[in-house]
């Protein structure tokens, strides 16, 4: 585990979009992510950094694996990590946002972990407590810890993010993971291209500097890094694209668009994958998918974020 | 009846008869008695207006007042004290309280309510349909009898053309105007502007042309039948281009914008403020400049601010939660004052958007300080600076988008029918 604090850029107190974080900031967070990997491949996997910390799951959507990687994260550091779901509190009972954000602060946790389909929850929450918030990913707006975790995995595979070809196809429009990573790798000076059907890709896209495609193989072209995005079923009935067959036609990731790609390309999914929809099986379970190193620095770098957010100061 | 006020050394300014003078108003039974330098009052109550402008009272064409049905938000006589608060004489209120003014026993209630305010005159506007659900029009005829100056669907679309022709058709008959709330199904479930913010915040978004295109088919109708059509609250440039035609065409097509539509744009959401929320959203900076060109060349015809209060903890959630609408009618003379500190129009021609130009499209008395006219008049100092503290409203919402704000220009004295209804620094 991380000692030398002079590393670590990041002392924020809250976290809740890339767009707030500095190069700097976004690097030492990576780094003390590649860190805290090292403690979960341990027999013992428990470090005592956080012991006597409380940290709140506070979701007000359902997800369990983000729900399930912060709970880990934040018992691998000794804290106590309590649940609350949306169903199983007051939030149904017409309580507003304000007062579940109140009540929850005055059991003093150190760390509230937000989950909510509101864009701006987290940073809405921020401005009524003085508790640290992470955000847990809201609505279409961002999802931090997922694009760290990815950009973990990318610096562990690759040397440098400076000019990397980065391509993100699927649902823009309607995705966290693909803001908070746009963000991130701007920061970083990624070269991104992003490939979705123009229902799928907000109007006004061009404030995400990327080069923008309809075509996948294009969009692919000379990549260091694909992202697939998980298409939401539901999006069919809101007359966004025909059936999933056709979107599968158009921007499924198969072996005939990896021949486009780098040799050395990776290819990332956020999950829970659709198989033959956005990613065909042989992509998916083929060398290059690093899928699953997602799933296992999604820990690791959860872990960073609670450690630098809730043990990293010296006055606690 | 009132006694008589002498209004002294005002800079008194009335686009209606062209009056822009520092003179002496003075005002006997309720109306306006004569106009001219050094007038002895014999008896009346004398108000020193030096260093101020004195206006016909302004008149608002859309506002809010929550009753019956949601008092906790606004009530007739909070909303009425706003109202003079902020220098207006006249207001007229949407349909969309609960239950819904759609006949003639809900609107006799809020003209009587309207009378036991003692503040500004409230003026109902009746529903287009019953219940506002777009399928049955509601008793127009007797609303209008019972006070009904206009009809609208407000806070929702005539989305069935038929329909909105319809009423338009049989509301002609009584002498009113359909007001159109113009907003198509591609706005369901947006929560602002789709432009620029929407993108890069993944906020769900209503684009421009949910506006447009209701406006176009209304002006359309509006070609065809011959009948009025007016616009409330247009927010994008595609509208105010389309009114310009029709108004070249000599249709007859009206319109009105919000102080917040020619002041600020869809930038300020990147604070996730749900007292930046409301419908139609704020717009882009091009809308913006376009609606100020509208304002200078006449094809806007009036400011009418859409007061809609909700109550604080209604606002204290979610922007993608937060029901739409902010409060308006104690900023809106400082909002527009600044548009002549910027050049877009004369100080003239912004009285008159607040007062002949409204008080005409619904053939509303006042709006004019001609001789004989109602004494409705307020008192304004275009010069003091004040800084916005929304628990100071007359108005029960404190969902202003300028808390804390300084803002120019203040109303100092209103008075309704020859009466004083403000007057808080006792002039
Ligand atoms: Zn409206
Ligand atoms: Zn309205």
């Amino acid at each position: 585990m991380p000692t030398a604090t002079e590393e670590l850029n990041f002392t924020g107190k809250n976290l809740i979009r890339m767009a707030d974080l500095t190069a700097d900031e976004i690097r030492g967070l990576i780094n003390t992510g590649l860190r805290f990997k090292e403690v979960s491949e341990r027999e013992i996997k428990k470090v005592p950094a956080l012991r006597g910390k409380t940290i709140v799951n506070l979701f007000f959507e359902p997800s369990t694996r983000t729900r399930t990687s912060f709970e880990i994260a934040g018992k691998r550091l000794s804290a106590d990590v309590i649940n609350i779901s949306a169903s199983a509190s007051s939030i149904s009972k017409g309580e507003t946002f304000k007062d579940t954000i109140l009540n929850i602060s005055a059991m003093k946790p150190n760390a509230i972990v937000i989950r909510h389909s509101s864009p701006g929850a987290a940073l809405i929450a921020s401005q009524i407590t003085d508790c640290s918030i992470i955000n847990g990913g809201d609505g279409a707006h961002a999802h931090p810890t997922q694009a760290l975790l990815d950009l973990m995995t990318i610096a562990e595979k690759k040397k440098n993010f400076e000019n990397l070809n980065v391509t993100i196809v699927g649902d823009i429009l309607h995705s966290r993971v693909a803001r908070s990573n746009i963000n991130a790798l701007r920061s970083l000076n990624a070269n991104i291209t992003l490939c979705a059907p123009p229902t799928l890709m907000p109007p006004r896209s061009d404030v995400f500097g990327a080069k923008i495609t309809t075509d996948i193989k294009k969009a692919v072209k000379g990549a260091d890094v694909v992202m697939m995005l998980r298409i939401q079923q539901e999006r069919m009935g809101q007359g966004l694209f025909p059936s999933l067959r056709e979107y599968a036609r158009y921007f499924c990731l198969t072996p005939e668009v990896m021949k486009e790609t780098k040799d050395d390309v990776i290819i990332m999914h956020p999950g829970p994958i659709n198989r033959g929809v956005e990613i065909s099986s042989e992509v998916a379970d083929g060398n290059k998918a690093v899928i699953l190193y997602q799933v296992t620095h999604g820990v690791a770098m959860r872990m960073a974020v609670l450690y630098l957010i809730c043990g990293g100061t010296k006055d606690e | 009846m009132s006694s008589s006020i002498l209004i002294k050394n005002g800079h008194v300014i009335d686009p209606a008869s062209g009056l822009d003078e520092k003179t002496d108003l003075l005002i006997t039974n309720g109306k306006v008695a004569s106009i001219g330098d050094n007038q002895e009052g014999n008896g009346a109550k004398v108000i020193d207006a030096s260093g101020l402008i004195v206006s016909p009272g302004f008149v608002d064409l859309h506002v809010h007042f929550r009753e019956p049905g949601y008092e906790y938000k606004e009530t007739i006589k909070s909303g009425a004290m706003s109202a003079v608060a902020g220098g207006f004489s006249s207001v007229c209120c949407m349909a969309n309280t609960s239950p819904v003014n759609d006949n003639g026993t809900v609107t006799s209630e809020i003209v009587k309510k309207g009378l036991e305010a003692k503040a500004a005159r409230v003026y109902p506007i009746g529903a287009v349909s019953k219940n506002l659900d777009g399928k049955e029009l509601a008793e127009i005829g007797e609303m209008k009898e019972a006070g009904a100056v206009a009809i609208s669907d407000d806070g929702k679309c005539v989305l069935n053309p038929k329909m909105i022709r319809s009423a338009m058709e049989y509301a002609s008959m009584f002498g009113l105007t359909v007001i159109e709330h113009c907003e198509d199904e591609s706005a369901k479930d947006g929560v602002i502007n789709e432009g620029e913010v929407s993108a890069r915040f993944g906020i769900k978004g209503i684009p421009p042309t949910a506006e447009d295109s209701i406006a176009s088919r209304n002006i359309v109708i509006s070609a065809y039948t011959g009948l009025p059509t007016h616009l409330a609250h247009i927010s994008t440039k595609g509208t105010v281009d389309a009114v310009r035609l029709a108004k070249a065409k000599g249709l007859k097509v009206t319109c009105e914008v919000t102080p917040h539509h020619f002041t600020i744009t869809e930038d300020e959401l990147e604070s996730f403020d749900t007292n930046f929320k409301m419908n139609p959203p704020l717009r882009t900076k091009e809308d913006l400049k376009a609606i100020k060109e509208g304002l200078k060349d006449g094809t806007i015809d009036c400011i009418a601010t859409d007061h809609a209060p909700h109550a604080s903890w209604e606002k204290e959630v979610e922007l993608d939660k937060a029901p739409f609408g902010i409060v308006g009618l104690e900023t809106a003379l400082p909002l527009s004052l600044k548009l002549v500190e910027e050049g877009v129009i004369s100080l003239t021609q912004m009285i008159a958007l607040l007062t002949c130009r409204p008080s005409a499209i619904f053939n509303l008395p006042g709006g004019s300080l001609k001789k004989g006219s109602p004494a409705d008049i307020c008192i304004f100092d275009s010069q003091k600076k004040w800084i916005v503290e929304p628990e100071k409203f007359l108005s029960k919402g404190r969902n202003s988008p300028f808390n804390g704000k300084t803002l120019k220009g203040k109303n100092i004295v209103t008075i309704v029918d020859g009466n004083i209804v403000y007057n808080p620094a006792n002039l």
